[in-house]
């Protein structure tokens, strides 16, 4: 090689290497750091000798709930996903054709939209879940709303639905950003060429669109699910603590100073979110490779 | 030959700014028609209205006899090669070949042998399972149009397709490209700002500008007997001159009366004259119809390409010869190597080699302004 440009060369990664360095330091600080630290917690005691009962607490600990013998952990831990899961969906029903007409949009309306998003994004999130609770009280706004019209009352705060709500509100634009920055991004001639091609709408988005978005939703859907998985506050407004969700109990257990079983549950969240998005990472890969699952 | 597009009047605009300003152009079956023009000619929403991806605000676009505007490109039997290719990304080649057969659910045996006898017309039976982002320009190139020609359509839009080619792969290309049209017998409609490729490739040229035709005719009619300045000054290099069509086969141009071989024109009646830099002799003075001073050649490989100043009008000429810059030399043109045409909106717009481009003639223009006006404030 041209030793000039070797030179260029090394010199280009010294100077590469300093500028990252801070980036760095900070990933190692408070990334690394932090999980070797709840890693280590989950699998010590109190005199931090290596054990295994926090995590087979999680599995095994039992409750009575109606009567019932149930696995109290582990039944949180289902609904805290079923909820997740659900607000994940709805929001993705939701951002997709939003952030499609987005990106289809002028570039003013594109802008308008943008802030329009953004703008709930700017208060602070326990504000915005005290402002549902305003709105979803039963003597709150959107009853005063409904009985003005004289169609009755409903009793939404603390159900799951009002948790759900509370999700989709919170999380949406983080479905949106990543799915509209792909969709912006996507070459309109790829549209053009599926309709020339003999495709209708329908046939376009299922052929076209849907599978060169895959990675915005998938991004999308990383960003909805881990938050509103390991949410506790959420659940404690607008669930009138009747929900005990995995975050809760995380929270409760750090509160009572139980170090070592909440980190062993936080450890048991991250492991489980973990194989989720390498699951679907993979299937979306297998989706998007070769032509499809009919190839 | 069966007509097989009709666009009558139609016109297009966008923005209040006219594009397409009434174009008429039929289109026949099996032939290989090119819309020539600069950017911006209208030549690219030309293809797009056939295509269906605009519509006319005016006018009709017939298609086999029936009018087809307002209908959605995908029940249209025309397909197009687009600019960049426009590939699906997600799909490896063969499933960008099989996509429309996919689309129509055909049947699995019949998809595996017409894509692979369309990828053995492109040559790529080889490179099925690849992916389409790591082919090459010319490859990706290929399997755009088997893509879009696996569905048999009666007609395949081109648009610039061999643009982003470089120039040996897009000579092979060219002959490809008429090799495919010649065993399909689809028609071809093209698009090119190439005048080269447009009289290489064609049965037909359409050259465009500012939204209208300004001549349809074979390549050798266009490059032989163009229309306009315009159109001569686009296809090939022409020097143009203001001329006087005196008599049938008499004409008046430089100062000088020439015979030609043009007929039909009024008597005296103002005439633009072009005469191609390839149909002139240099000569001695003395045997020269007119004289003038070298100022400028230029090493072309092939010939020289020089530049003579006749009474401030500059001609280009291309010749073998050598001569030198400062040097007086006479120039010898023959009869027929004169081309007489009206007078149109392009008369004196074009053919004076003082600068090759306008954008060129521009900027001097500009400069020469600015130092005018310093030369005022000293």
């Amino acid at each position: 090689m041209n030793p000039d440009a070797a030179a260029l060369r090394s010199r280009f990664r010294r100077k590469q290497g300093a500028l990252l360095a801070p980036y760095g330091a900070w990933a190692l600080l408070f990334i690394v750091v932090p999980l070797v630290f709840v890693a280590f917690y989950a699998f010590t005691d109190n005199s931090f000798t290596f054990t295994t009962e926090h995590i087979v607490r999680f599995f095994t600990a039992v409750s009575n709930a109606d009567g019932r013998e149930v696995r109290t952990y582990l039944l949180i831990f289902g609904r805290s996903l079923k909820l997740a899961v659900l607000s994940t969906l709805i929001c993705l029903l939701l951002a997709y054709p939003m952030a499609y007409i987005m990106a289809r949009a002028g570039a003013r309306a594109q802008k308008v939209m943008m802030t329009l998003i953004m703008i709930p994004m700017w208060m602070n999130f326990l504000i915005r879940t005290y402002a549902w609770m305003t709105i979803l009280q039963d003597t709150g706004i959107l009853n005063g709303l409904l009985s003005a019209l004289g169609l009755g009352r409903v009793h939404i705060i603390g159900t799951e639905g009002a948790v759900v709500i509370g999700m989709v509100y919170d999380y949406l634009p983080y479905m949106v950003l990543p799915i509209y920055s792909i969709m912006a991004k996507m070459d309109v001639r790829l549209i053009e060429a599926a309709h020339d091609l003999g495709c209708n709408a329908v046939s376009t988005l299922r052929r076209v669109i849907w599978p060169l978005s895959l990675p915005g939703v998938l991004s999308g859907i990383t960003m909805v699910l881990i938050p509103s998985v390991s949410t506790f506050y959420i659940s404690q407004k607008l669930g009138n603590g009747k929900f005990f969700l995995i975050g809760d109990a995380i929270e409760g257990q750090f509160v009572a100073n139980n170090l070592h079983f909440a980190a062993a549950m936080a450890f048991i969240l991250m492991v489980a979110l973990l194989l989720c998005m390498t699951l679907m990472k993979y299937l979306t890969n297998r989706q998007a490779g070769t032509g499809g699952a009919r190839a | 030959m069966k007509k097989i597009i009709e666009l009558k009047n139609v016109c297009k605009s966008y923005d209040g700014e006219i594009v397409l300003d009434h174009i008429n152009l039929d289109i026949y079956d099996n032939e290989f028609l090119t819309l020539l023009g600069p950017s911006g000619c209208g030549k690219t929403t030309t293809l797009r209205l056939i295509g269906g991806f605009e519509q006319a605000d005016e006018g009709d676009i017939i298609f086999m006899g029936e009018r087809i505007n307002g209908v959605p490109p995908h029940k249209r039997s025309i397909n197009t090669v687009f600019q960049k290719y426009a590939l699906f990304p997600h799909l490896n080649v063969f499933e960008n070949v099989a996509f429309p057969l996919r689309e129509r659910k055909a049947p699995k045996a019949e998809i595996e042998e017409k894509v692979n006898e369309m990828l053995a017309l492109v040559k790529l039976s080889h490179l099925a399972k690849r992916r389409v982002t790591d082919l090459s320009g010319g490859q990706q190139q290929r399997v755009a149009i088997a893509r879009a020609l696996i569905a048999r359509p009666k007609v395949l839009l081109l648009d610039e397709p061999l643009g982003a080619l470089d120039l040996k792969l897009r000579k092979d290309m060219q002959q490809e490209l008429k090799k495919i049209q010649k065993a399909t017998g689809v028609t071809f409609v093209f698009v090119t700002h190439d005048q080269e490729e447009a009289l290489t490739m064609s049965d037909t040229v359409v050259v465009m500008s500012e939204g209208r035709i300004q001549q349809i005719g074979t390549p050798v009619d266009v490059y032989n007997e163009p229309k306009n300045a315009f159109v001569a000054d686009f296809i090939g290099e022409s020097n143009i001159l203001d001329g006087v069509f005196l008599e049938d086969c008499k004409v008046r141009f430089a100062g000088q009366t020439f015979d030609c071989v043009d007929t039909g024109f009024g008597k005296r009646e103002p005439v633009d004259v072009v005469v191609r830099p390839e149909d002139v002799d240099i000569v001695p003075e003395s045997r020269g119809h007119i004289c003038g001073v070298v100022t400028s050649v230029t090493f072309m490989g092939v010939h020289y390409e020089v530049i003579v100043d006749i009474g401030g009008f500059k001609w280009m000429i291309q010749t073998t010869d050598f001569v030198d810059v400062g040097e007086h030399i006479g120039l010898y043109i023959e009869p027929d190597a004169i081309h007489i045409m009206k007078k149109s909106e392009y008369s004196g717009l074009y053919g004076d080699y003082t600068y090759f481009s306008d954008e060129q003639e521009e900027l001097e223009a500009a400069e020469a302004e600015a130092e005018a006006g310093e030369e005022a404030a000293e």
